[in-house]
């Protein structure tokens, strides 16, 4: 059996994701005695793509055209199926990623194949593979396992690990894909980076504010602990639609799923859809003036108190740790 | 202009989340179903792009009869026509794609309207999926539209940014939080709801491509450590989160 892993790149750079998923994948394929293969595509990408052999791939295949500097979701789509095609590959693999998320259903629908999406754990149960995937939005979760010849898994960001990789090298192989006009029926002309800010959905730390905090300007004893323990700010729904805080940073239901090592919520209540979207996370600190709170009951660690005198506390004091 | 908007009937994101009998799915006793979040920010567009350009909006759930309720709701925002493919059995997104996609290449719209995901299964596959059944282009999780000259330049969120995209028409939309204020249904618009009909299709009979095996709760997390109650608890905090969990 042999596994193909679409290893997303930006900016010429693999992304953390990428490594995951290959990772991931050497981890099934050692208990089905099968390959991995992965798949980089970009305009050059021959330079760095190698850097997958480290984490398990040993053998990758690159697809370059200028044309692919930008993502486009219908030419990406169509390479990723036809290379699965080519190889014989009985399983995709891709990272639930704003890129992953808008091409997998496509490949899957290229491969006649069933697309488990999201998924958190992976195991291999005999000959198959049976993937875990929260649902309503981590309240419940389910077991899966894809019963089409072909099968597609997006694995959700930031939970599987990837280590830091070994010393084996990857041979790196051209691959060619005719593309045509046709197939760029859709593609990205711009890309507006928001400069110095760190994405809720991409930070191993996030401090997210809420209500509690009484005006937006208020906000910048959250952004400074951020800052300090190289995080992304968060917001409640609550201060998201008082006008306080930009969309992308919800965290919750109807925000981001997100699933940091420290997710820092200050007087935040924990609304069931909060909770939602940062439960998973692998450490919850709460800060809050309530001790009824219901963001307590899924902290580790919590102080019940101001957040105005306990964050400005708690910056200076992890300025001292990190020698700031 | 023709326009396609699929909407899903869901438990409200306040539900407490029980497991039934069967082990598979949700206990619904008691529970509260709503249009998905993210559908209402595709209904909103849907009608305002009929608004602009004219037309006629045609709304489209599977589902079984409950599912009505979420048209009817459709209808009374705005919508010209709804449509209930007729099917109980759970299905997988491919399915349930597959079904959508066999109807609205009956309609032949110019552009389909779907949300970012469905707060049930939380897949964000079926509108994609759609698309490319259908051999048209897609973008998805999208905050912003316009439409110029046959085309739509549509912004998406991805980490730490936006990216513009470009897309031809026909295509599909998946919507996300931001993309507009979904309007309230007006008095007029529900009396008029009431007197439209909704169609009931029976799709084909299609097999799942995935199978759910089991449905379980998370362990639930130990109780947490309360550190104090006032600033003098930061410094052993601090210490916890270096020495204990070692995150920092
Ligand atoms: C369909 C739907 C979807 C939703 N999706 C989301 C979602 O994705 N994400 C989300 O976050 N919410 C979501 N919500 C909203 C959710 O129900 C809550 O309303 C929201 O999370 C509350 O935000 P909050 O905790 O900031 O505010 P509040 O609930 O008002 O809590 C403020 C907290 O601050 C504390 N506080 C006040 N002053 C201080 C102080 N000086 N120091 C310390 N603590 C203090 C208070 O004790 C309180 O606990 C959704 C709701 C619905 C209906
Ligand atoms: N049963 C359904 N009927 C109509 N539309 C649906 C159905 N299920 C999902 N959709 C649409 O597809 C979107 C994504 O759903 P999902 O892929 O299940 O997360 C939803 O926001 C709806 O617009």
């Amino acid at each position: 059996m042999k596994i193909l892993v679409f290893a997303e790149q930006r900016d010429h750079k693999l992304k953390k994701t990428a490594y995951e998923v290959v990772q991931a994948a050497r981890t099934v394929a050692d208990q089905l005695k099968g390959e991995v293969v992965a798949l980089v595509i970009g305009d050059a990408v021959q330079s760095f793509a190698g850097e997958l052999g480290a984490f398990g791939a040993k053998r990758v295949l690159t697809v370059e055209d200028p044309r692919l500097l930008q993502y486009s979701t219908t030419a990406y789509a169509k390479i990723v199926a036809d290379i699965a095609l080519k190889e014989n590959a009985s399983a995709v693999f891709l990272s639930a990623t704003a890129m992953g998320k808008d091409c997998a259903p496509r490949i899957a629908v290229r491969l006649d194949a069933g697309l488990a999406s999201d998924c958190t754990s992976l195991k291999v149960e005999g000959e198959e593979i049976i993937a875990t995937r929260p649902v309503y939005a981590g309240k419940a979760l389910t077991d899966v396992k894809v019963v089409s010849s072909v099968k597609v898994f997006s694995l959700r960001p930031n939970v599987f690990t990837a280590g830091t990789g070994n010393d084996s090298a990857a041979s790196v192989e051209e691959a060619n894909v005719q593309l045509s006009e046709e197939d760029f029926g859709c593609r990205v002309v711009e890309v507006a980076q928001s400069k110095g800010r760190l994405d809720v959905a991409e930070a191993d730390i996030i401090v997210t504010g809420g209500r509690g905090l009484k005006a937006p300007e208020n906000f910048n004893i959250i952004e400074e602990l951020a800052g300090v323990l190289g995080g992304a700010v968060g917001a409640s729904r609550a201060v998201v639609d008082a006008g306080w805080r930009p969309h992308d940073e919800q965290v919750g239901q109807t925000g981001k799923t997100v699933s940091p090592s420290l997710y820092i919520a200050i007087a935040v209540s924990g609304a069931i859809q909060h909770l939602a979207g940062m439960s998973s996370s692998k450490y919850i600190v709460a800060i809050n003036k309530d001790k009824d709170a219901p963001i307590f009951q899924v902290a580790d660690y919590g102080i019940v108190g101001d957040a105005f005198e306990i964050v400005p506390a708690l910056t200076s004091e992890v300025k001292k740790l990190l020698g700031k | 202009m023709k326009i396609v908007v699929c909407t899903s009937h869901v438990p409200d994101s306040a539900t407490k989340v029980n497991i039934g009998g069967d082990g598979k799915t949700i206990d619904k006793a008691g529970v509260n179903f709503i249009i998905s979040p993210y559908d209402e920010f595709a209904i909103e567009e849907s009608l305002r792009f009929k608004e602009k350009n004219g037309g006629e909006v045609v709304a489209v759930s599977l589902g079984g009869d409950p599912h009505k309720e979420t048209l009817r709701k459709t209808l009374a925002m705005g919508a010209d026509k709804a449509v209930l493919l007729k099917d109980e059995s759970s299905q997988d997104s491919f399915s349930v794609a597959r079904a959508i996609a066999d109807y609205v290449k009956e309609v032949s719209p110019d552009i389909v309207f779907f949300g970012k995901q469905s707060i049930d299964t939380d897949n964000a596959a079926v509108g994609s999926m759609v698309a490319e059944m259908l051999g048209i282009p897609s973008v998805s999780v999208v905050v912003k539209l316009e439409m110029q000259s046959g085309k739509v330049i549509a912004e998406r969120e991805i980490e730490g940014g936006h990216e513009k995209v470009e897309a031809r028409l026909p295509c599909v939309i998946t919507a996300q939080k931001g993309l507009n204020e979904p309007r309230y249904p007006s008095l007029k618009g529900i009396m008029g709801a009431k007197n439209k009909p909704i169609e009931e299709r029976a799709p084909a009979a299609r097999s799942p491509k995935v199978q759910l095996l089991g449905m379980r709760k998370p362990l639930p997390k130990n109780p947490g450590k309360i550190v104090g109650t006032d600033v003098s608890a930061v410094p052993q905090l601090v210490k916890l989160l270096h020495e204990e969990a070692k995150v920092i």
